[in-house]
């Protein structure tokens, strides 16, 4: 349940920037959480909600954007989705590939009023 | 399958379509970007004591604080210690810890389920970090948060007992990826089980494929001379390197 500690940054980072905006509440947040991240995006949401109460964000809505884990291949250079850290490539079976995303925990954006 | 969040179907409190009037602030900052930011200020604090430093990461009662208590007991004329002992309740560890004569503190964390740098930057203002050359720090027993969370230290090492199966690297491969230590613990287990260790290996090393292996049993002593070894090198490495 480390999704609490990650609610209260989104919160914290968006109430910041919003002060800094004048703004009188937050309506949504967006943010990018990779597949791989080890966050649960329905854990996320629900100490979202207990996060956002008496700040500038209650009542706001989070967005969560999933980010596919993507990899290329050492040895034959092809693209390909990972569904999790230790699949084969798909085109020559190579066990080597660098991972090129999957992992992002990050708030984009925020709508505010 | 709702585009927005990749959650599985209709739900009552999502409402896409629901129209804006806000105005769009892009904001683009890294979500553990604080706490990487305490640990490398915990790194720098460490590094200028030439001091070691470990985060022990397994799930619930593999042996963590009992491989502590052992190797503080073996080590400790050699060595000096001092350790973190990260728990959600009770001073039960910290209360083991302290009767080997060791320097340590508790950290209680509620209801949180991992340290987080924040917390360690507090800790070790509890210890004498200059007359110690080596901090061990006992993680929340949890094999899937603690990954996330960097505290400062040198290494994760990780432990994984060999009552709970061979699978666990594949199953929880952010903690194995994370550490470069594993520590096969309860081997003295191994002809009551039915315990793959070399599968086990395997699997650890698809995950992290320069993971240093380990198998020790604190009950029978065996295998914990290569682990003792590790550590003294690894101190006399550390202050080699800050000139110590
Ligand atoms: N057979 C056997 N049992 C062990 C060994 N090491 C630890 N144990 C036992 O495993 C149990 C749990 O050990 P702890 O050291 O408390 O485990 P822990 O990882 O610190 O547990 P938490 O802090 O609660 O996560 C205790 O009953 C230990 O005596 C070992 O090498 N062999
Ligand atoms: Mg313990
Ligand atoms: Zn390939």
């Amino acid at each position: 349940m480390h999704e609490l500690g990650i609610a209260q940054s989104i919160v914290e980072i968006a109430e910041k920037n919003a002060r800094q905006q004048g703004a009188k509440r937050v309506l949504t947040v967006t943010v990018e959480v990779g597949v791989l991240a080890g966050v649960l995006p329905e854990a996320l949401e629900f100490c979202f909600d207990a996060c956002c109460r008496e700040t500038l964000l209650e009542g706001s809505r989070l967005r969560i954007q999933q980010i596919p884990a993507r990899a290329r291949c050492r040895d034959c250079h092809q693209e390909y989705e990972l569904k999790s850290f230790f699949d084969n490539c798909p085109a020559c079976d190579s066990t080597v590939g660098d991972q090129l995303s999957g992992e992002e925990l990050r708030i984009k954006e925020m709508e505010i009023d | 399958m709702c585009i927005d969040c990749g959650c599985a179907g209709p739900d009552p409190h999502h409402h896409h379509d629901e129209p804006q009037l806000g105005k769009t602030v892009r904001i683009e900052e890294d979500l553990l970007a604080k706490n990487d930011r305490l640990a490398a200020g915990n790194r720098r604090l460490f590094d200028g004591h030439g001091l070691f430093v470990l985060n022990l990461v397994s799930s619930p009662g593999s042996g963590k604080t009992t491989i502590l208590e052992k190797t503080l007991g073996d080590l400790k004329k050699k060595l000096a210690f001092a350790v973190l002992e990260g728990d959600q309740q009770t001073s039960n560890d910290a209360d083991r810890i302290a009767a080997t004569g060791v320097p340590s503190h508790q950290i209680n964390t509620g209801a949180g389920c991992h340290l987080d740098a924040h917390m360690v930057g507090h800790g070790v203002e509890h210890l004498d970090l200059a007359g110690t050359d080596i901090l061990m720090i006992e993680n929340v027993g949890n094999l899937v948060c603690p990954a996330s969370f960097d505290l400062g230290e040198d290494f994760k090492v990780s432990v994984l007992s060999v009552t709970e199966g061979e699978d666990k690297p594949l199953k929880y491969p952010q903690m194995f990826r994370a550490s470069d230590v594993l520590l096969i613990n309860k081997i003295d287990l191994l002809p009551h089980l039915r315990f793959d260790l070399e599968k086990c290996k395997e699997y650890a090393r698809r995950i992290h494929p320069g993971i240093r292996i380990l198998e020790i049993s604190c009950y029978s002593g065996e295998g914990l001379e290569p682990w003792y070894q590790w550590l003294c090198e690894q101190v006399a490495r550390k202050k080699a390197a800050q000139g110590k």
